[in-house]
């Protein structure tokens, strides 16, 4: 499974290669490199141990393997809708469902977890509906969904801001004495924000119960991660702050579920932060409105599509006699009535109502407000009431 | 007995805590030292170091951090070292707590307090002295709070701490010395009204902050002149009590707004557009604003020529074209 190592301007996949930036300077004892990122699952489909890691049974491997193919078909369904104009933007998560279905599917549902933008499938998968998850990308609201009932903090957008609020929500549960565990996403491009690194450090100094997991999708926009960083792994940021780094195949969303699942449980039991690098690709543009042709090749992909996470998992069920024919068919046939529900809701027309533009600025509206909320109705022909 | 406003800010906080177990104090050097102002001094020692401690050197750190903990529960009231050194903190300031009730719709809310000891006049040295208020009364979704003197630090930091919306509470660091005769705990007007602090029938001068007491030494010394000033205290940037000031500025017919900040551009801009549309006929004169240079914070050594003065307030004054049969011009002219 050795992929090619691309040039300077192509994205570092870091994968069997040597691990890059490492010196050796006569003597002097350098910090230790990391390892391979751990993999259950292989891309073709066989075994693969991973150190620590344990294979789940066939209970939860199917259970990963719905989510999977309910992720893929949502996903590409959001690639479509955004096409036919429903939504203002989407910035896929092709390539990278393994990542976000493993890394959710490893919360409680008490724990707290912060996506971004590209995370509708994390949402997805965390049970929140479709109507409300899309809210943001279909430009209905900001966010959609109540963060309280799902444990789920809006997305967000500015890069690694949010890192900090799951930070003071894990120091907050452990003030409180709760076991709540918190997971924030992050991509490679995000690492290079200072408040990534800011948070890495207040994480560390008090020892939160935060899993930082980074999906190294390879790609910021259009930046490759070798201009991105000169750390021989995202991983090995983690160590500067003096937490634990772990290095996992994003592809494989089995690896991904077992490792953030053992992090979480250190979190709870007072073993602090700790970072994981989910090594994956973003198999689609940055979003509907770029154009990757611009900055990598199509060629570039095809390692990544021999790595399809999808694929990987059907193989190795099949092979073992944990699903057949039917049981595939049953899967897609559930997805597919999944999409067509998701379809169905999307395609109806929303008209949000502008007073509720004032209504949640403030606690109670200020004067301002109130005039600017009167004025406003007045120009579209209701009545202001509603936000004063 | 005699209070200093550092003082009284230090027994809000104090008192703050000892009401409600969720307010939590950090920042840097808030902890054993008390704050470099002496604004946390033996709060730490008072309610342990899980309620009051210092955070890592990074001010985005510190308030992305309160927000996480707002989310969960807590009232974080935070301390930013000063003004200046908080605009790392500003994209987390106008990106998050500014807009997570909004972005939510009010699911999640952040009942939380950011203090800035913000302004000039004690010599100090280059990013140790802006007023930053305007980016912040400029944000919607942000309460812009900042006291003049010792009383209101008591009681509006009370009340910024009970808000329920995030709150940027300036404090005018020159005058955390200044003392005032006063009985602690103190509740003074509302936080968002603007106050009238000196009476005056021959023009208006409006001021917040540390201006408040330089507006009023203006008004001592105009009255010497035969002038009668009234004071207005703005308390509140955001929201602004336009309705306080124009009802002043409509019955004087003429306004001076001052503030330290730079003219160009800064809230004394706002205040003077809106008390235009409201006060338009009622006016003798235009309203005159007397603010900082339009440079960045000067030396400690040149600062006296940055800052307003009560000269500077009273020629303003002077130049609100007044005519011989104005009431109380005769001795200014």
């Amino acid at each position: 499974m050795a992929l090619p190592i691309s040039d300077d301007h192509g994205p570092t996949t870091a994968h069997a290669a040597p691990i890059r930036g490492a010196k050796h300077l006569g003597g002097l004892l350098e910090v230790a490199p990391f390892g391979e990122p751990a993999c259950l699952i292989a891309p073709d489909g066989s075994a693969s141990g991973a150190l620590g890691l344990e294979m789940p049974g066939d209970g939860r491997l199917l259970e990963l393997y719905r989510r999977l193919v309910t992720a893929r078909r949502f996903d590409r369904l959001a690639t479509t809708l955004t096409r036919q104009g429903r939504l203002a933007v989407y910035p896929s998560a092709g390539g990278q469902e393994a990542s976000q279905v493993g890394a959710v599917l490893a919360l409680r549902p008490q724990d707290w977890m912060f996506p971004t933008y590209r995370e509708t499938v994390a949402l997805i998968t965390r049970g929140i509906p479709a109507v409300e998850a899309l809210s943001l990308l279909r430009g209905e609201w900001h966010c959609g969904y109540d963060p309280q009932r799902w444990r789920t903090a809006p997305q967000c957008t500015p890069l690694a801001t949010q890192a900090l609020h799951a930070v003071g929500l894990g120091f907050a549960a452990r003030l409180k004495g709760e076991d709540t565990a918190v997971l924030v996403f992050l991509g490679d491009g995000a690492t290079s924000e200072g408040d990534a690194n800011v948070a890495l450090n207040f994480a560390a100094v008090y020892e939160v119960p935060v899993v930082f997991f980074i999906q190294n999708n390879q790609y910021a926009i259009s930046v490759p991660l070798s201009k991105q960083t000169k750390s021989p792994t995202l991983a090995h940021r983690a160590l500067g702050y003096g937490i634990g780094g772990y290095r996992v195949d994003g592809n494989d969303v089995v690896a991904v579920q077992a490792m953030v699942s053992r992090l979480l449980d250190g979190c709870r039991a007072g073993a602090g932060p700790a970072v994981v690098e989910a090594v994956t690709y973003r198999m689609e543009a940055h979003t509907n409105a770029d154009d990757a042709a611009r900055y990598r090749s199509a060629e570039e992909a095809q390692p990544w599509i021999e790595r399809d996470p999808l694929a990987r998992l059907e193989a190795y069920l099949m092979d073992r006699g944990v699903l057949d024919q039917a049981g595939h068919d049953d899967v897609a046939a559930a997805a597919e009535r999944f999409a067509s529900r998701v379809r169905d809701a999307l395609m109806v027309d929303v008209e949000p109502d502008p007073a509720a533009l004032f209504t949640d600025v403030y606690s109670r509206p200020t004067a301002l407000l109130a005039a600017e909320a009167a004025r406003l109705a007045e120009e579209v022909g209701t009545t202001g009431e509603e936000a004063s | 007995m005699t209070v200093s406003m550092a003082e009284a800010l230090n027994r809000a906080l104090n008192d703050a805590m000892a009401a409600d177990d969720s307010v939590l104090v950090f920042g840097e050097d808030v902890g054993r030292l008390g704050g470099v102002f002496r604004v946390t001094d033996g709060l730490m020692a008072e309610f342990g170091e899980q309620r009051c401690f210092d955070t890592p050197l990074a001010e985005s750190g510190i308030v992305g951090t309160a927000v996480g903990m707002a989310m969960y529960g807590f009232r974080p009231v935070v301390e930013m070292q000063f003004d200046a050194f908080a605009y790392p903190a500003f994209e987390q300031i106008t990106s998050h707590v500014a807009k997570l009730r909004n972005r939510t719709r009010s699911r999640l809310t952040l009942p939380l307090v950011i203090r800035i000891p913000y302004g000039g006049g004690i010599g100090g040295v280059e990013h140790h002295s802006d007023s930053s208020e305007a980016y912040y009364a400029h944000t919607p979704g942000l309460t812009v709070l900042t006291p003049g003197a010792a009383a209101d630090a008591y009681s509006m930091l009370r009340e910024a701490i009970e808000m329920p919306d995030p709150v940027v509470f300036l404090e005018p660091k020159r005058r955390y010395w200044a003392k005032a005769d006063l009985d602690l705990p103190v509740r003074t007007e509302p936080a968002t009204q603007a106050v009238v602090r000196r009476r005056g029938s021959d023009a208006t001068v409006i001021a917040y902050g540390a201006m408040v007491d330089t507006a009023l030494e203006a008004a001592s010394a105009g009255a010497e002149e035969g002038l009668d000033l009234e004071v207005v205290d703005l308390r509140s940037l955001s929201p602004f009590d336009a309705d306080t000031v124009a009802e002043s500025v409509c019955r004087t017919g003429r306004a001076v707004v001052v503030h330290e900040a730079s003219t160009f551009g800064g809230f004394g801009a706002e205040v003077v557009a809106r008390l235009t549309e409201m006060c338009f006929h009622y006016l003798e004169a235009p309203i005159a604003r007397v603010g900082g240079l339009d440079i960045p914070y000067p030396p400690p050594m040149l600062e006296e020529h940055h800052l307003p003065n009560v000269d500077r307030i009273l020629d303003a004054v002077d130049a609100l074209q007044w005519d011989d049969g104005a009431a109380g011009s005769g001795a200014r002219r």
